[in-house]
């Protein structure tokens, strides 16, 4: 069987959910590896979500967010550009490969956008291969919090 | 431990079509904490909900997913079921299982798989969620509109015949915009000014309204309910407390601007008002044409005025107001069709835009109403060109809906008052709306020709010296066709005002790739924003013409009354706050906030967030070294157990 990576995206409630949103609206399909968790900005990204994807076994992180001097919070989006920065040397240093992680500016109406995205990054992403320098064994999830 | 409870959406066959919904059911009954997992063809409708309700208290559910459509859409439907079964708002969770699952794939088997890993993700984090406790805060009772065109004098005096405080903020020296320049409008003809300048004078006289012209949106802070808005008042270089109108300094003023008025068709005096029926009745200088800023000496109008209003030293100043909601309706610019070199704007003075017209038909206008050329001679023959620019992929996909309207209207206006021929150049006709048909119907008998086929080329004639040749090709015929003529008319795309872009960054507004103004939703909050408290009316959103322009202005007063109308109003919970026995006191909570919103405490030896101001994005949580900033809602813990759900399938 062709291996399906496994992707992690993050994206901001106002830009990039929303053009992800639009992508469906306007029911432009794309690869359904990736699954998107809702922030209400890319600053709220710690660098840690995208570290735990890896070891929980994604194959690559798609981050989204506002075009930049676009923030829905003026300038949430520039931390998190110079922040995710970082995450991607940090990354490479720890010997993931830079092209399974990426960062795009998505806007609420560039539906097209994502979409194109998202098939790129997925077949990036599958060409790449298992991602296996991170991942780890899984503990069941605990029965009681 | 918690007692979930899934309820899987069938979205008629939105989301069954391709998520198998009952099997997707089965299995969340099969995670961790689920007592109840239930599907059902719309989960959004009456009974839908009521099924929520009913197993809330039937199971005990202390959190309830909904696995639907996008939360930006019916997250706050769901939250209200909650709340009125008893429970915590903030304990719901919405699956996008529609826009992001089941609308962006054709293969069943890949839309439930990734519907699974979605759900599972949900189911995670759903276990993390606390209640959270809305804030309630004071709301200000006054209302501002941005741009004093049709749509922001309608919603003013709507807002304001209700008794609320309004502030109608207008760039230009006068308010009106484009449709105080029209002679006619369509389909009825009725003048444009006797319908407009009645209610422009009804802004000046209402008590409730406070006009700002020459005014521009400088700084916005605070957020639904409690904005304060900067608005810096242009320097006019006359004292309008003292001046009382009279223009004696209109007619003594040597220096010459180009008239923003007409279109640039004429010059007009440096110190001026823009037309006879401008609101306000009040001159003010144009600085780049004035003699007296350019060479130092003049002041004649200083000399003439009796009322010592002329102020050369005028500075720009700046206000802050304090309103509860905003109405932004900036209008339009027309496209500029200079670029667009084979139509020969700018090159050849026989070729106008549909603005010029509009102002040559006027009887305020260049030439007092008559339709002449540039060198003063009637034109013989008149062509129109339709779609200069828009429904054009290399400009702008978009119709500007109005051109073919206008287009007609020009037509009957041209046949009305020379006896030239009139040609249209269209690609479809586009006539709905109410009555416009008809008028369609009318321009056609009225002898104006029709020919299909977008203009291709303006050019000089060969033949005859001084007259233009338009070329196009008449799909009906098929050929080719070459018609001369003296006048040619440009119905060039609409774009947004110029400016928008920098109030779009003012009040957080996201815009479409034209940079018109986004709605909330298209359907069912145009006229919304995504920044509560903002609300847009006019062509500022997409091109309309002047009914559905007044109707949106109608409907964004409302929109802006459901808020202001409020003594106090619930704010979303989802804010940060300090964990005091982790805060290490860095500071750089404080440093990163666009808000200011935390604040250190020197006598705590930690920092504090000001609830009122946060608005939760979580840059503070994610900056914070020692993990002491909780962003409710998108814990750290909840956001970690959502990817670990996710990753697992």
């Amino acid at each position: 069987m062709e291996f399906e990576p496994k992707i992690l995206g993050i994206a901001c409630n106002w830009c990039t959910y929303t053009g992800a949103d639009l992508a469906g609206t306007t029911r432009l399909s794309y690869p359904q590896n990736l699954r998107v968790v809702r922030v209400m900005c890319s600053s709220r990204i710690n660098p840690s979500f995208i570290f735990r994807a890896f070891q929980l076994g994604a194959d690559g992180v798609l981050v989204g967010g506002c075009h930049p001097g676009d923030c829905h919070y003026n300038t949430g989006n520039l931390y998190a550009r110079r922040r995710l920065a970082v995450t991607k040397k940090i990354l490479e240093f720890a010997g993931i490969e830079p092209e399974r992680f990426r960062v795009e500016w998505i806007s609420a109406s560039e539906g097209n956008k994502f979409a194109e995205v998202v098939r790129e990054f997925t077949e990036q992403v599958r060409n790449l291969g298992p991602q296996t320098k991170f991942k780890i064994e899984r503990e069941p999830m605990p029965e009681k919090i | 431990m918690s007692r979930i409870g899934v309820f899987v959406c069938h979205c008629g066959l939105n989301i069954a079509k391709t998520v198998r919904v009952s099997e997707l059911a089965k299995f969340a009954s099969t995670l961790p904490d689920v007592v109840v997992a239930k599907d059902y063809k719309f989960m959004c409708s009456t009974p839908g909900q009521e099924m929520i309700a009913n197993d809330i208290k039937k199971h005990k559910l202390d959190r309830v997913i909904v696995s639907a459509c996008s939360p930006l859409m019916h997250e706050q439907t769901f939250r209200k079921v909650l709340e009125n079964a008893g429970l915590n708002k903030y304990l719901v969770t919405i699956v996008n299982i529609r826009e992001q699952v089941s609308w962006v794939t054709h293969d069943i088997e890949e839309g439930t798989a990734k519907a699974k890993a979605v759900l599972n993700g949900a189911v995670y984090r759903a276990r993390l969620l606390g209640p959270l406790t809305s804030r309630v805060i004071d709301v200000n009772d006054d209302v501002m509109v941005v741009g004093a065109g049709i749509a922001g004098i309608q919603a003013s005096l709507e807002l304001a015949n209700t008794g609320k405080k309004v502030y109608l903020i207008e760039k230009n020296s006068t308010i009106g915009g484009h449709m105080a320049q029209f002679d006619k409008t369509f389909p009825t003809l009725d003048c444009s000014a006797c319908i407009l300048t009645p209610k422009m004078d009804a802004v000046m006289q209402h008590k409730n309204i406070t006009l700002m012209t020459y005014c521009e949106v400088s700084e916005v802070k605070g957020f639904v309910g409690n904005f304060d808005v900067t608005v810096r008042q242009k320097a006019r270089y006359i004292d309008h407390s003292k001046c009382n109108g009279c223009l004696a300094c209109t007619e003594k003023c040597p220096g010459k601007g180009v008239s923003e008025w007409d279109e640039g068709l004429v010059k007009r005096k440096a110190i001026h008002i823009p037309f006879p029926q401008a609101v306000p009745q009040r001159p003010i200088i144009d600085r780049d044409a004035c003699v007296f800023f350019k060479k130092g000496k003049c002041r004649l109008c200083e000399k003439v005025c009796e009322h010592k209003a002329i102020d050369f030293e005028q500075q720009d100043t700046f206000t802050t107001v304090k309103v509860g909601a905003v109405i932004v309706a900036t209008g339009y610019d027309l496209m500029d069709t200079q670029p667009l070199v084979q139509y020969g704007y700018g090159k050849y003075p026989g070729v106008y835009n549909a603005l010029e017209v509009e102002r040559l038909f006027n009887s305020t206008g260049p030439t007092g109403g008559k339709v002449t050329l540039r060198d003063g001679k009637e034109p013989q023959a008149i062509a129109i060109l339709h779609c200069i620019g828009s429904r054009d992929k290399n400009n702008y996909e978009h119709c500007s809906r109005v051109c073919c309207m206008y287009s007609l209207k020009f037509s009957h206006l041209f046949k009305e008052k020379t006896t030239a021929d009139v040609y249209q150049f269209y690609i479809d006709m586009r006539a709905a709306g109410k009555g416009y048909e008809e008028f369609y119907n009318r321009i056609i008998e009225e002898d104006v020709k029709f020919i299909r086929g977008k203009g291709a080329r303006v050019a000089e004639s060969a033949d005859e010296p001084g007259r233009l040749v338009v070329e196009a090709e008449d799909t009906i015929t098929g050929k080719f066709v070459k018609l001369p003529v003296d006048m040619v008319v440009l119905s060039p795309a609409m774009i947004p005002r110029s400016g928008s872009k920098e109030i779009a960054r003012l009040f957080n507004l996201s815009t479409d790739k034209n940079g018109f103004f986004m709605e909330r939703h298209p359907k069912l909050a145009p006229l919304s924003t995504m920044s509560e408290g903002i609300f847009i009316a006019g062509v500022c959103q997409s091109p309309k013409d002047i009914p559905d322009t007044v109707a949106q202005a109608n409907g964004a007063a409302a929109e802006a009354l459901t808020i202001v109308e409020k003594d106090k109003m619930e704010l979303e919970a989802t804010t940060a706050m300090v964990n005091p026995s982790s805060c290490c006191a860095c500071q750089n909570c404080v440093r990163v906030c666009p808000y200011g919103a935390p604040f250190f405490n020197e006598q705590k030896g930690v920092s504090e967030i000001n609830e009122a101001l946060c608005k939760g994005c979580g840059l503070c949580a994610s900056v914070c070294p020692a993990s002491a900033i909780i962003a409710r809602h998108f814990t750290n813990d909840q956001v970690l157990a959502e990817i670990e759900g996710l990753m697992e399938f």
